[in-house]
């Protein structure tokens, strides 16, 4: 391996940025391939938090180990590539919460009592279904559809795991508004597969 | 008794907090009875497990190692870190 020793390798703090790829690289590549899914994505992010990291490195104490400054980072990375990822996906939503639009999406499906207008309906065994990429491919289809700021609070929560109040901090959003958000984003996705899926359904019996 | 709809909430809020007795009680006894809210429990839970495996599945025509940084990957972000320090030094 080419080992290209940095000048001002080593600083006062002891900190090396040319071993920290060596030391560290691989294991933040797995975390951000297990939360981007996409190889060059994860790439692309093990880059931008070794540069960041290299750039703010006077700022590191040394309270917590390099690893887990080094993960810290990442984290805040690969939350802002998802943000500007669904952003990009359209720009005409407003992503305010209001009643009105409240009432419009996911709470049509009740009638003015609560009760469902539509029931759900049964999707199968849920180990077969995993396996469909059909149905992949119609959940992937119905997050595009999802407004955006729903389709961002969803993707933080499930696909980085960020917790509610994590989300809250980063969208500056109340906890209300956060989990009226996800449960928005859930009935939207489950209306829209339920849609899809049983069009699917019907065409293959 | 609440309606569909409220338990429909209380089931998307299950998944990001512990519910409290009383909310878990009134789920718990509405999907015995409802049918479509039990239906409605199990794909909003199916929704997580969906996202897990969408993720996992979008990059299977990558050749590239799962596991590791491949070495032109390594390779570029050296570079990249080297040009960065460079950059930092003549500041």
């Amino acid at each position: 391996m080419t080992v290209i020793i940095l000048p001002g390798n080593i600083t006062a703090a002891g900190i090396s940025p040319d071993r920290w790829l060596d030391d560290y690289g691989d294991s933040l590549y797995r975390y951000a391939l297990r939360k981007l899914g996409k190889t060059t994505d994860a790439e692309d992010m093990v880059q931008e938090t070794l540069v960041a990291a290299l750039q703010s490195r006077a700022s590191y104490k040394g309270h917590a180990s390099e690893k887990t400054w080094l993960t810290g980072i990442l984290k805040h990375k690969i939350m802002n590539f998802i943000r500007i990822q669904v952003r990009e996906k359209t720009v005409d939503d407003i992503g305010v919460l209001s009643d009105a639009a409240m009432e419009n999406d996911a709470v049509s499906m009740f009638d003015t009592r609560g009760s469902w207008i539509y029931p759900p309906t049964d999707w199968g065994d849920p180990d077969k279904i995993l396996h469909n990429h059909q149905f992949i491919d119609s959940f992937e289809r119905c997050l595009k559809h999802l407004k955006p700021a729903l389709a961002e609070v969803f993707s933080l929560k499930e696909i980085m795991g960020v917790s509610n109040q994590e989300i809250c901090k980063k969208l500056d959003i109340t906890m209300t508004n956060c989990s009226v958000m996800l449960y928005r984003a859930r009935m939207g996705l489950r209306s829209c597969l339920e849609t899809k899926w049983s069009d699917i359904n019907n065409k293959e019996m | 008794m609440r309606s569909c709809k409220q338990i429909s909430f209380l089931v998307s809020e299950s998944q990001d907090r512990k519910l409290s007795f009383r909310e878990w009680l009134s789920v718990k006894v509405h999907l015995q009875m409802c049918k479509a809210c039990e239906q409605m429990a199990r794909q909003i839970k199916l929704l997580r497990v969906t996202s897990t495996k969408y993720m996992s599945s979008e990059d299977h025509k990558s050749n590239r190692p799962k596991d590791h940084l491949s070495k032109e990957a390594s390779d570029r972000i050296r570079k990249r870190l080297f040009c960065v320090s460079e950059k930092d030094k003549n500041k």
